[in-house]
C-alpha cells in the first residue's frame, strides 16, 4: 500500500482562455505521489495550486500532458467516468466547508454514502465511525449553522473520509479558521492519514499547515520550484514540533 | 430518495417563498378542477335532463324534418307503419308531430308549435297524462316559460290558428289543463303540447307524425324504413360544443393562475441555480452527475407542484365537496339564457378529470423546472465551486 503509485503527472500544461489568447496557469509540471502521502502544495495566490488539485480530482481536464489518478487518465474520462472515481475514490475538504445547509451534520457525511446507494446498516455505521473520528457524534443532528466555523471543517473532513477514500484533497482547508482550529483540523487529517493510510494533499499557504505536511512541493508561476521532504516531520512527531516547525520556517523567510 | 429528500429539504428551507408559490400553483389546480367540475356537471345534467324531457334514446327523424327550419314542417311528416305502430304500443317508440300555428293571447300574436305527443307514453318526462281528460275539448299544457311569457294559468283557453294538411287555415281554443317545470328550454318556449290524435285530427294527418322518440333502454332496430336515426351525441352535438367552448373559455383564467405560479417557479429555478453554483460544484465533486444535479433541481422545482397539491387537498378538497353537495344556485335570469340549465348547477369531478388536472399542474411545473436546470449542463464544476457566473 505505503509504495502503490496513486498519482502520476506528466509534463502537465494547463491554459485558461483569456480573451483572444490564453493564460497559461500550469506548465510541464511532472509529479508523482505514493499511497499514504501527506502531501501540500504551496505557493502564493495564483501560482497554480487549486489548478492542480482540481486536475487530480477530475474536475477539470489538462490543455497538455496526462494526470493519471489511481490508473485512470482524467482527459479520457468521460463525465459519467469522471463523477465515479471521485465519488468511489476520492474526498474533497473546502476552504468553505461546502456543507448543505439545510441537512444535519449526519445527513451531510451521509451524502457521499446515499451516491453510493449502499444499505441503510452500513451508512448509519459508516457516518458515526466519521463523526467518531472527528470528534462530533453528538452533533450528528445538528445544522451546520449552529456549528462553528472549525466544527464544520470537522464536518467536511467526516464527509470525505466516510467512504474510506484513496485520496483526500484539501483545498485551503484552514484559511477560515483561526490558528487553534487550524492545528485540530490538521492534527485530525494527520491522525486519519496514519490510522487510515488514507493520501492527503493540500494546497495551502498557510504555514501552520506546512508543519505537519511530509512532503512540500512549492509551485511558483504555474512550475515547480522546489519538491522537499522536511526531514523533521514524522508519524512520531508530537503536534508541539509540527508547530514549532512552522514557526522556525516563518522565522527562516524573515 | 437522495434527491427528494433533498428537494424537499431544500424547498421547505426556502421558507414563505416556496409557500406563496405552492398557493398560487394549488389555487391554479383547484379552479381548473372547479371550472372542470362545474361545466362537466352542467353538461351531465343537461345531458340527462334533456333525454329525460326530449331526445330519449335518441329520435327517428322524418327525411325532410330540421329542426331549425320551421319551414320544413309543413313536409316532414309520414305514416306510421305496422311496425311503428307495434312499437309505440310496446312503448319503445313515441310519436310526435310538429306543426306551426299562431296562439293568440291577451291581444298580441304569437307565432308557436303545435306538438302533438302520445297521451300513454312513458318515454318522455312530458305530463301527457293530463289529457286524459273529458272536462274539456282540447286539452293542451304548457311550460312554465311559455306559461310566464303568456300570461297563462291552468284552466285557462287559448286561441290558437294553424293550416291543416291542405292548406286551409282553422282555429279554435285549447284549455291549459297543466303547466310543467323543466330544465329544458327547447320543448318549453313558444310550444303548445297536445294529444296527438287530437292534432292529427285538427291538421287532419291522420296516422301520421314528424320524428319518434326511442325509449332510453330501446331495443328498437337502429333502422325504420322511412325514417332517420339520430342518436343522443347528434341531438346533444350543439350543447356539448357549447361546453366544450367554454371550457376553453375558462381555461384561459386558470391558466393565467398556472402561467403566474410556473414564471414564479421559474423565476426561482433560474435564482437558485445562480445562487447555488457552490452547492452545484459540492455535488459534482462528491460524485455526482450533472444529468443527476440536474435532475435534482428538475425535482425541486416540480416537488412545488407536490406540496401544491397537498395544500389544495388542505383547503380544495373541502370546498369542492361542499359545492358538490350543495351545488351552485343560479339566478332567475339564467332561465333567459335559452340553454338547458338547472335551478342549482351541480359540479362533477370525474377521476379523469382531477388526473388531468393533477397532470397538467405536474407536467407543466416539472418542465419550467427543468428549462433553466438544463443549463448546469454546461456548467464547469471547477468554476461552479467558485462560484463564478459562466
Amino acid at each position: 500500500m505505503e509504495n502503490k503509485q496513486i498519482i502520476d503527472i506528466n509534463n502537465l500544461v494547463k491554459r485558461f482562455p483569456i480573451g483572444d489568447g490564453y493564460f497559461t496557469a500550469l506548465q510541464g509540471i511532472t509529479l508523482r505521489f505514493v499511497a499514504g502521502e501527506f502531501a501540500g502544495l504551496v505557493g502564493p495566490s495564483g501560482s497554480g495550486k487549486t489548478t492542480l488539485l482540481n486536475l487530480i480530482g477530475s474536475l477539470d481536464s489538462p490543455s497538455e500532458g496526462s494526470v493519471v489518478v489511481l490508473g485512470h487518465e482524467v482527459s479520457r474520462l468521460s463525465h459519467r467516468e469522471s463523477a465515479a472515481l471521485r465519488n468511489y475514490h476520492i474526498g474533497f475538504i473546502f476552504q468553505t466547508y461546502n456543507l448543505l445547509p439545510v441537512f444535519s451534520v449526519y445527513d451531510n457525511v451521509e451524502f457521499p454514502l446515499l451516491l453510493q446507494k449502499r444499505d441503510a446498516v452500513g451508512r448509519r455505521k459508516a457516518v458515526m465511525e466519521a463523526l467518531d473520528w472527528v470528534g462530533l457524534s453528538h452533533k450528528a443532528q445538528s445544522r451546520p449553522a449552529q456549528l462553528s466555523g472549525g466544527e464544520c471543517q470537522r464536518v467536511s473532513i467526516a464527509r470525505a473520509m466516510v467512504k474510506r477514500p484513496e485520496l483526500v484533497l484539501a483545498d485551503e482547508p484552514s484559511a477560515n479558521l483561526d490558528a487553534k482550529n487550524s492545528h485540530h483540523i490538521i492534527q485530525t487529517m494527520k491522525r486519519l492519514n496514519r490510522e487510515l493510510g488514507t493520501t492527503f494533499l493540500f494546497a495551502t499557504h498557510d504555514e501552520k499547515v506546512m508543519g505537519y505536511l511530509d512532503r512540500i512541493i512549492s509551485l511558483d508561476d504555474g512550475r515547480v520550484a522546489r519538491d522537499e521532504r522536511p526531514l523533521c516531520v514524522n508519524e512520531a512527531q508530537s503536534d508541539s514540533t509540527a508547530e514549532e516547525n512552522g514557526h522556525a520556517r516563518r522565522q527562516a523567510r524573515i | 430518495m437522495l434527491a427528494v429528500k433533498l428537494a424537499f429539504k431544500n424547498l421547505i428551507g426556502a421558507g414563505l417563498r416556496t409557500w406563496l408559490t405552492a398557493a398560487v400553483l394549488s389555487f391554479a389546480f383547484v379552479v381548473t378542477v372547479f371550472y372542470n367540475g362545474l361545466l362537466d356537471g352542467w353538461n351531465l345534467q343537461a345531458r340527462n335532463d334533456t333525454q329525460a324531457w326530449e331526445i330519449g334514446g335518441g329520435q327517428f327523424w322524418h327525411p325532410q324534418y330540421d329542426r331549425f327550419d320551421p319551414f320544413s314542417l309543413q313536409d316532414a311528416h309520414a305514416g306510421l307503419s305496422l311496425e311503428v305502430q307495434r312499437l309505440v304500443e310496446q312503448k319503445k317508440l313515441a310519436p310526435l308531430l310538429i306543426t306551426q300555428a299562431t296562439a293568440y293571447s291577451g291581444g298580441r300574436m304569437i307565432n308557436v308549435l303545435l306538438k302533438g305527443i302520445d297521451a300513454d307514453q312513458r318515454i318522455l318526462r312530458l305530463p301527457t297524462s293530463c289529457f286524459k281528460t273529458d272536462s274539456v275539448e282540447i286539452p293542451a299544457f304548457i311550460g312554465r316559460r311559455m306559461a310566464a311569457a303568456m300570461g297563462l294559468k291552468p284552466g285557462d283557453a287559448l286561441l290558437v290558428r294553424w293550416r291543416d294538411q291542405h292548406g286551409v287555415f282553422d282555429a279554435r281554443e285549447v284549455t291549459i289543463v297543466q303547466i310543467f317545470t323543466a330544465n329544458v328550454p327547447s320543448i318549453d318556449n313558444g310550444q303548445i303540447w297536445l294529444a296527438l290524435d287530437r292534432l292529427q285530427d285538427m291538421t287532419g294527418l291522420h296516422n301520421q307524425a314528424t320524428l319518434l322518440v326511442a325509449a332510453t333502454d330501446h331495443q328498437t332496430p337502429i333502422e325504420l324504413s322511412g325514417w332517420i336515426f339520430r342518436p343522443p351525441s347528434f341531438l346533444l352535438k350543439e350543447f356539448e360544443e357549447i361546453i366544450r367552448s367554454k371550457k376553453v373559455g375558462s381555461s384561459i383564467i386558470y391558466g393565467l393562475l398556472l402561467a403566474i405560479a410556473l414564471l414564479a417557479i421559474f423565476d426561482t429555478q433560474v435564482l437558485s441555480i445562480f445562487r447555488r453554483r457552490r452547492e452545484i460544484g459540492t455535488y459534482m465533486a462528491m460524485g455526482m452527475t450533472r444529468s443527476q444535479v440536474i435532475g435534482l433541481f428538475t425535482l425541486e422545482g416540480g416537488a412545488h407542484s407536490i406540496l401544491a397539491l397537498l395544500l389544495a387537498l388542505v383547503y380544495g378538497f373541502p370546498l369542492l365537496r361542499w359545492l358538490a353537495l350543495h351545488g351552485i344556485g343560479l339566478p332567475e335570469v339564467a332561465d333567459a339564457v335559452g340553454m338547458t340549465m338547472g335551478e342549482k348547477l351541480i359540479p362533477v369531478y370525474s377521476a379523469g378529470m382531477v388526473l388531468f388536472a393533477v397532470a397538467l399542474v405536474v407536467v407543466s411545473t416539472t418542465l419550467v423546472s427543468y428549462l433553466p436546470a438544463r443549463r448546469i449542463a454546461g456548467l464547469k464544476p471547477t468554476e461552479a465551486l467558485r462560484g463564478k457566473v459562466q
